[in-house]
């Protein structure tokens, strides 16, 4: 227990205390870097855009109302749901959540097996794992095009070995946005689980198979649910900059691969484009990615009280 | 006698260039309570993973009911292991832990649950059914961790130093328990421990390890009174080792001469003649008497008081360095230190072992 200090206060309250102000430069980081820009963007999302970019500063929901309202053509329409926008968002969810499925499947063996080397190989597995990303992510993804073109090394290979006699045609596809997907953030996936299979105390897999559980019925029973909270650590930080992407759909996908991010991104480029708008579908993204976060912490509170 | 449940024959176990077991072979009763009892490193966790099935052993044979078991994976041996650190789920509910084991050998919920909360109850835990393991003391996740490996009903229970973690006091309750449960369970325990008291107070029958060596398979009282070698004198138990010269060996009995030149005879598990031997002297077998009828001579340097007894630290003439327990109620007669003092060597004192 924690001892008691001369003056009566305990040292852990005075330790406590040391805490606060060592999160001082967190408060700065998070108010100027977040809070600011956040509160930014829901006051733009209310302004009444400019033509060339930029507002009016006059308060409209006429954002939000694009986004979600099908007045027709001319507006005079009774308003019906306008699909175009949460079609795209649909459809980003379902690529950032298949992105993070497909980093789960090849993150979860990838970082059981660094975790399983020994210290110094795992020291050089991790580089090896990492190494890539030091490299800027718009040219990681533009090497990406030009691996998977039609007239890149990828089909060059297989109709070399005759595995297919015609290109794969997998540019601009939605395979192709998850490749990409899965290439720019596979190390969320692996670190987040490396660090929790690292911290597995392999008795309890010993346990297991003593009390005559199989190895499936040991991964299922026993490792899974106890390396949960970096399994769940890794999709979050997987799935959530996945439904913002706009680099991989933007090179690797076609207009059919069009999601939020690249949506987003339109509204403030250029002349076509349109602030207001742009700043409501953030606060929209930025909504859902909030549901998902909240509905997982009040899951793992629930579980911590059980 | 009752039949052999395990039989351990020529079992080698080398992990790379390092042999950790030399053809150990050790049989295991039917109901018995069989400890593993050697210094840190011996080579005691080993034989129980290989007897689990974590390790393949590298030669000879583990037979259960006289069968190989080298071809089941640990999953399919009828055997449960308290581990060191009990290793409980820590994601599950303690009857969850004691179910797990009954449920994937295909019990029904209904009756895993009523299994697991007999055997929580034969380590009386019934009242924490539903909390998790880090909710609860380092003793009751021991329990835990016995009740989960009872429930199943192994052929054998494995338990790695499973007293180890606990403080003293706590320690020295769940000792007698252990042996109850042991008796009231009828399933054979090997018991892995490096602490010579726990050992003695808790077994059917030791074996004494060194370095992948069995020294001495025995009763407690066997191992404490006739220890074969040197090893196994000096381990178990307290003990003054003397290098003394050997006069003759004869049926078990060595005649050896005493430092100061007296004869002795004393038991020996040596046969032949040999020329150099170390006398093992237990101290509380010792005794202060007369310098006219002592078989040693010493001056007294130390005293320790232990309570019950007292600890006389001497010096023989050589400066070789003894110790003498005497019990407390003699403590009027205790020398000075300095004085010399004569020894008087009780029945059983004296063994004699190879150099
Ligand atoms: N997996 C292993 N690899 C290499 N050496 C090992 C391994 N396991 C145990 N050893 C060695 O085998 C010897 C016996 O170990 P162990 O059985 O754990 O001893 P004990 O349980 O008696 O303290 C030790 O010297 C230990 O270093
Ligand atoms: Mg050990």
């Amino acid at each position: 227990m924690a001892a008691m200090a001369p003056g009566g206060a305990s040292s852990s309250e005075i330790y406590k205390g040391h805490a606060k102000r060592l999160l001082l430069p967190t408060w700065l980081v998070i108010g100027v870097f977040l809070l600011v820009p956040v509160a930014l963007m829901a006051t733009y999302s209310v302004l009444t855009k400019e033509f060339r970019g930029g507002v009016i500063w006059e308060f409209s929901l006429a954002a939000y109302d694009q986004f979600f309202l099908d007045r027709g053509l001319f507006g005079d329409e009774p308003p019906r749901i306008e699909w175009t926008y949460l079609t795209i968002f649909w459809r980003s969810i379902w690529q950032a959540g298949l992105a993070t499925l497909l980093c789960l499947l090849i993150g979860f063996p990838t970082a059981w097996f660094i975790a399983t080397r020994d210290a110094r190989m795992r020291t050089v597995w991790l580089l090896i794992v990492t190494v890539p990303y030091w490299v800027n992510l718009l040219i990681r993804t533009v090497s990406m095009k030009f691996l998977i073109r039609d007239e890149g090394p990828l089909n060059a290979v297989l109709l070399w070995s005759g595995l297919i006699d015609q290109p794969l045609g997998l540019i601009n596809t939605n395979l192709a946005v998850q490749l990409g997907l899965f290439y720019s953030y596979l190390p969320f996936m692996v670190l987040p689980i490396y660090a929790a299979v690292e911290r597995y105390d392999f008795a309890l897999s010993e346990a297991a198979a003593d009390l005559y559980a199989g190895r499936w019925t040991t991964l299922r029973l026993v490792i899974l649910p106890v390396v949960r909270p970096g399994l769940i650590a890794g999709c979050i930080l997987v799935f959530v900059p996945s439904l913002g992407a706009f680099l991989a759909p933007d090179l690797l996908g076609g207009a059919k691969s069009f999601m939020i991010g690249s949506l987003i991104e339109e509204q403030f480029k250029g002349a076509a484009g349109n602030w207001p708008f742009g700043a409501a579908a953030a606060m929209i993204l930025m909504s859902i990615v909030m549901v998902v976060l909240l509905v997982y912490a009040r899951a793992q509170t629930r579980e911590a009280t059980a | 006698m009752t039949g052999t449940v395990i039989n351990i024959d020529r079992v080698v176990k080398r992990f790379g260039t390092f042999t950790a077991l030399h053809e150990v072979s050790l049989d295991i009763a039917e109901n018995e309570f069989f400890t593993l009892l050697g210094p840190s490193g011996c080579g005691k966790t080993t034989l129980l993973r290989c007897i689990a099935g974590f390790e393949p052993v590298s030669g000879g044979q583990i037979r259960l009911h006289g069968e190989d078991i080298a071809p089941l994976p640990p999953f399919k041996r009828p055997v449960n292991t308290v581990f060191q650190h009990y290793a409980l789920f820590p994601h599950m509910t303690v009857l969850e832990n004691v179910m797990f084991g009954l449920q994937r050998l295909g019990w029904s919920v209904v009756d895993a649950e009523g299994r697991a909360k007999q055997a929580l109850e034969l380590v009386h835990l019934s009242q924490f059914l539903k909390r998790r393991p880090g909710q609860l003391s380092g003793g009751q996740q021991q329990r835990v961790a016995l009740a989960r490996a009872l429930a199943p009903e192994p052929k054998v229970l494995l338990l790695d130093e499973p007293l180890s973690a606990l403080d003293l006091k706590l320690r020295q309750a769940v000792r007698m328990e252990l042996k109850q449960i042991q008796r009231e369970t009828g399933i054979a325990f090997v018991f892995v421990t490096h602490d010579q008291e726990e050992a003695l107070t808790m077994s059917d029958r030791i074996a004494v390890m060194s370095d992948g060596h069995v020294q001495q398979i025995g009763a407690p009282r066997e191992i404490y009174e006739a220890p074969v070698n040197r090893f196994v004198a000096d381990f178990i138990g307290e003990t003054n080792l003397i290098e003394v010269p050997v006069l003759g060996i004869a049926d078990g009995m060595a005649e050896v001469s005493l430092p100061g030149g007296r004869a002795l005879r004393c038991p020996t598990p040596l046969n032949r003649a040999v020329g150099q031997g170390v006398l093992s002297l237990r101290p509380e077998r010792i005794d202060l008497c007369p310098a006219s009828e002592a078989d040693l001579t010493v001056i007294a340097t130390d005293q320790v008081y232990l309570g019950t007894d007292i600890q006389l630290k001497a010096q023989l003439a050589g400066g070789q360095e003894m110790t003498v327990r005497l019990q407390n109620a003699q403590a009027t007669r205790l020398p000075e230190r300095g004085a010399e003092v004569g020894l008087k060597l009780e029945a059983g004192a004296a063994r004699l072992l190879s150099a």
